[in-house]
């Protein structure tokens, strides 16, 4: 489990991350994920082999071989979902359950704000809204929106 | 002998008078009495008043009718013992394993009785002459003589605080906050001088309006308009600057209260965090909560608001007085003299209405207690399917509530409308005389009508002057509640001189060592030295006070005889938190805090890197479920860490032992709430933080101290036992019988896995 950097990894047939480590042995099915998402994308990326177990671990990841990088860049490209919104422009009603019309870096969409405690405060002004179907968007800098959204924002914190 | 005379040495009050008579025609002379106790049971328990007396030779039983007494001769190794049970007390005269005798008390004596059996105990002691010299004389409470610790303010078993009403003068000790603040207060009052005066001007000016501007046009005189552009000049002025002056007043004052307030609910929290756990054992959670809250926020709001009215109409009422009065003092007089009947009156009605308000309050805390007792133990409401039940229990609670209200609208709905008939009367007397005068011109209709304006204005205020009474009453109870707080010195106090040790080895030394909860001894005459780095288990029945040992340990509450000290050095004169600093603490209910598991972790040690983070988790066997967490190590916790696993807690709380590298480490029954594959999982991680420090392990099942270099076992707070694991087993001592009782355990365990006859599970134990 140590972070050594005789390790290589490609891409099989099937799609799946394939990691060879420095004795040589083959483990497919490689996940990699992130261990601070949120506060420190970059810091930390584990491997974990299909049974679970961390295979390695990547303390950061541009200290990575650029090509060993985009692949696991794309594998979490994959799995990772959380659209970071840049705009609210409009919401259906100050009361929950409340329709919002979004911004997001992924492009606009509708999400479903079920109670206000799905608004939660991750640090000073980091918000991760968990809307009804369980997606989860993130305001990485409440201060960076613009006056209308935050206005919008401020009925329900 | 004169019994008046004679009053116990060490007791405050005498004894009742009813009781004198008796006691002169039994006592012999020259008798000393030692103490003496009011009992208010016979043996049948009914109420009955019987007085029991030490004196110098003997313990005297005396019964209310008279005719009844028992005598017993003092005499060495007589005991007397205390015990209660469902609210009734006893206190037993033993001499060996003889009963001599044995009186009743309900337990509204308690304290009496407690402080009789010490009082005994030292009048025997004195007969045999055997007051232990060189010792010193441990502080005891005035109430029931048990010793208090030497920092203890109050004796923690008769402190069921006193319930005299609080006086109002408890808000004069507010003073200490308001302090920072005097120069805006002063501002504040100043303003609202001007502006109640300002208030004042308008009626004032309707005299010259009525006298020289009305009734002379009415009597065929043109208007004078210059005069009347001025008067109305003035009247729109005066309300300009009364607004204004208004406004600065409450803006400035409001300002000040609410920082108070502020303040207030700081330095009580802040104060409350340093007291020892002893206190918080004894409060309930909602009620510490609602006292800075919700108190601090009712002072808050008696200082802005009807402490600030209160000031502003009593203002206006004296003005108003002097002005009638330079006026005209006869009218004046008329006028005031109906105002302390008006004001008496409503302060009957709201004295009626605040005993119910009180009510309503208490039947409202009612409702909540039930919605915040079901509401975390929904689960178990659901599982045992007692919705129902709990619904019937808060309706019959609500019905109460209403049953409540209704009766107080009763009152309250006549209310206003009688304070409104009581002005209307007023000024109905005020017309009658005012009209009166004028007929005998003694004044002008102008005059009459600047009286009218003014009394007006000041009878409405009388409802909300009254109401500062009650308001006064409640702000002070809470502030009461405050300083119960604030004024509480912790049990556990920093040393007045601080020893610092550079670096701990971890060496402990337990001497003679003893602990009551109130006074119940826990911990008795414990002796224990444990090298550095070595792992002591402690194994025990639950109840025997392992968990005492770990508070003592980590100084949550300190003993009450012997020391415990570290490297050497008494723990007492160590710095608390730096002394804390050196303990990892490993509880059977991991305890999260509302945050992400990097903050959880990082508790102990806020600014540690994220690469310490991650290796105290790995240490911990979390990292990997962590990583498997939506968020990873950004993933948010509830407040007791709802979405997480018990074992899972677990190993976050001892990653977070291990994150701030102790010297010293304490598990108390880390692994108990957790199935048997967890339990292997925490193990390996408890493996990694024991290696190399000193450590405290107390495990309910004994296999997992398998790595104790010594096991103690601990009987009702006294060692029983000590040694390793094949010393204890070849005892067949208390250890022996605890291991056997768990390895029958562990067979009927898998008989309730298998449902499996016993033979099959012998064997697959094998
Ligand atoms: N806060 C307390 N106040 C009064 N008695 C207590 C308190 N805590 C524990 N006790 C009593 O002290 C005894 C020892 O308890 P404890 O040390 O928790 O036992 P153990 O951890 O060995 O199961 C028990 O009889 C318990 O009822
Ligand atoms: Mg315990």
């Amino acid at each position: 489990m140590k972070s050594n950097k005789d390790f290589r990894l490609e891409r099989n047939a099937a799609g799946q991350l394939v990691m060879v480590d420095a004795d040589g042995t083959v483990h497919e099915g490689v996940v990699p994920l992130r261990a601070f998402p949120i506060s420190a994308p970059d810091d930390g990326v584990s491997l974990l082999g299909e049974d679970g177990h961390e295979l390695l671990w990547v303390e950061r990841l541009s200290g990575l071989p650029d090509e060993m990088r985009a692949l696991i860049e794309a594998e979490l490209a994959q799995r990772e979902f959380m659209p970071e919104i840049t705009r609210i422009k409009q919401v259906s009603s100050f009361a929950t359950p409340s329709k919002w019309q979004v911004a997001t870096d992924r492009g606009d969409t509708e999400l479903l704000l079920k109670a206000e405690d799905h608004i939660r405060r991750l640090t000073g002004s980091t918000l991760l809204i968990t809307d009804g179907y369980g997606v989860s968007f993130l305001i990485r800098d409440l201060d960076a929106l613009d006056g209308h959204s935050r206005r919008l924002l401020d009925r329900f914190l | 002998m004169d019994v008046s005379t004679i009053s116990p040495p060490s007791s405050d009050s005498p004894i009742p008078d009813a009781w004198h008579q008796v006691l002169q025609a039994r006592l012999a002379d020259r008798e000393r009495i030692h103490a003496w106790f009011e009992t208010d049971l016979d043996d049948r328990l009914s109420f009955s008043k019987g007085l029991l007396l030490v004196t110098d030779r003997r313990v005297l039983a005396l019964t209310a009718a008279g005719q009844g007494c028992s005598e017993h001769r003092l005499a060495a190794g007589q005991t007397l013992r205390q015990q209660d049970h469902a609210g009734i007390g006893s206190i037993g005269l033993f001499d060996g394993g003889t009963r001599l005798g044995c009186w009743r008390y309900t337990m509204a004596h308690g304290a009496d009785a407690t402080r009789f059996v010490r009082q005994f105990e030292q009048a025997l002691n004195g007969l045999q002459g055997a007051h232990p010299a060189g010792v010193a004389q441990p502080r005891l409470c005035p109430l029931c003589l048990a010793p208090l610790a030497p920092d203890q303010e109050e004796c923690a078993y008769c402190d069921i605080e006193a319930e005299a009403p609080p006086s109002s003068w408890v808000l004069l000790r507010l003073w200490r906050f308001a302090r920072p603040y005097r120069w805006q207060l002063l501002a504040g009052f100043l303003l609202m001088l001007a502006s109640t005066a300002a208030t004042l001007v308008p009626p004032y000016l309707s005299m010259p309006l009525m006298d020289d501007v009305l009734i002379p046009f009415e009597n065929g005189k043109p208007i004078n308009v210059d005069m009347v552009e001025l008067l109305l000049g003035g009247l729109l002025l005066s309300a300009l600057l009364a607004w204004a002056l208004g406004w600065a007043k409450t803006y400035i004052l409001a300002l000040v209260s609410e920082r108070i307030g502020t303040d207030l609910r700081t330095i009580t929290y802040d104060h409350l965090l340093h007291l020892s756990l002893e206190y918080f054992g004894g409060k309930r959670t909602g009620d510490l909560m609602a006292r800075i809250g919700s108190e601090s926020d009712r002072i808050c709001l008696f200082l802005s608001l009807h402490l600030l009215d209160f000031a502003t109409d009593v203002l206006m009422i004296l003005m108003t007085a002097v002005i009638l009065f330079t006026i005209d003092p006869w009218l004046a007089l008329v006028t005031l003299l109906p105002l302390p009947l008006i004001a008496w009156m409503i302060h009957q009605v709201r004295h009626r209405l605040s005993t119910g308000f009180e009510k309503v309050d208490r039947v409202w805390s009612q409702v909540s207690n039930i919605l915040a007792d079901t509401i975390p133990g929904i689960r178990v409401v659901k599982a045992f399917a007692q919705e129902k039940r709990e619904s019937g229990r808060f309706r019959q609670v609500n019905q109460h509530n209403l049953a409540v209200n209704d009766r107080i609208n009763r009152i309250w709905s006549l209310f206003s409308p009688s304070v409104t008939l009581l002005t209307e009367i007023g000024l109905l007397v005020v017309w009658a005389f005012g009209i009166w005068q004028v007929t005998h011109n003694r004044i002008s209709v102008g005059v009459l009508t600047a009286f009218l304006a003014y009394i007006s204005r000041f009878y409405t205020r009388l409802d909300s002057m009254s109401r500062i009474v009650s308001v006064t009453q409640k702000t002070a109870s809470g502030a009461k509640r405050i300083f119960d707080i604030l004024d509480r010195v912790s049990s556990v106090p920093e040393p007045a001189k601080p020893q610092h040790l550079e670096r701990i080895e971890g060496r402990i030394d337990i001497r003679d060592a003893g602990f009551r909860y109130g006074n119940r001894a826990v911990i008795r005459n414990f002796n224990l030295s444990i090298a550095p780095g070595e792992m002591i288990g402690l194994v025990g029945h639950s109840g025997s006070g392992k968990s005492t040992l770990v508070n003592l340990l980590c100084r949550f509450y300190d003993v009450s005889e012997g020391a415990i000290s570290i490297d050497g050095v008494n723990i007492r004169s160590l710095p608390i938190a730096e002394y804390r600093s050196n303990i990892g603490l490993v509880l059977q209910e991991p305890f999260l805090f509302f945050g992400s598991i990097a903050e959880n972790i990082a508790y102990g040690k806020p600014h540690a890197t994220r690469t310490e983070i991650v290796a105290a988790a790995r240490a911990a066997h979390a990292h990997e479920f962590i990583l498997r967490l939506p968020h990873g190590y950004d993933s948010l916790v509830g407040e007791r860490g709802q979405g997480l696993s018990g074992g899972e807690r677990q190993r976050i709380s001892i990653a977070r032992a291990l994150l701030i590298d102790p010297r010293i480490l304490i598990l108390d029954e880390a692994t108990a709430s957790v199935d048997t594959e967890t339990e292997k999982e925490i193990q390996r991680a408890l493996d990694n933080l024991v290696r190399g420090r000193t450590t405290i392990a107390i495990a309910h099942r004994l296999s997992t101290l398998h790595k104790a270099d010594r096991l103690v076992v601990l009987d009702r707070g006294e060692i029983v036992e000590m040694g390793s694991h094949e010393e204890l087993m070849g005892k067949e001592g208390a250890y022996f019988r605890l291991y056997q009782a768990q390895a029958r355990n562990v067979d009927t365990d898998l008989d309730d896995q298998n449902g499996s006859p016993p033979q099959t599970a012998k064997e697959s134990a094998a």
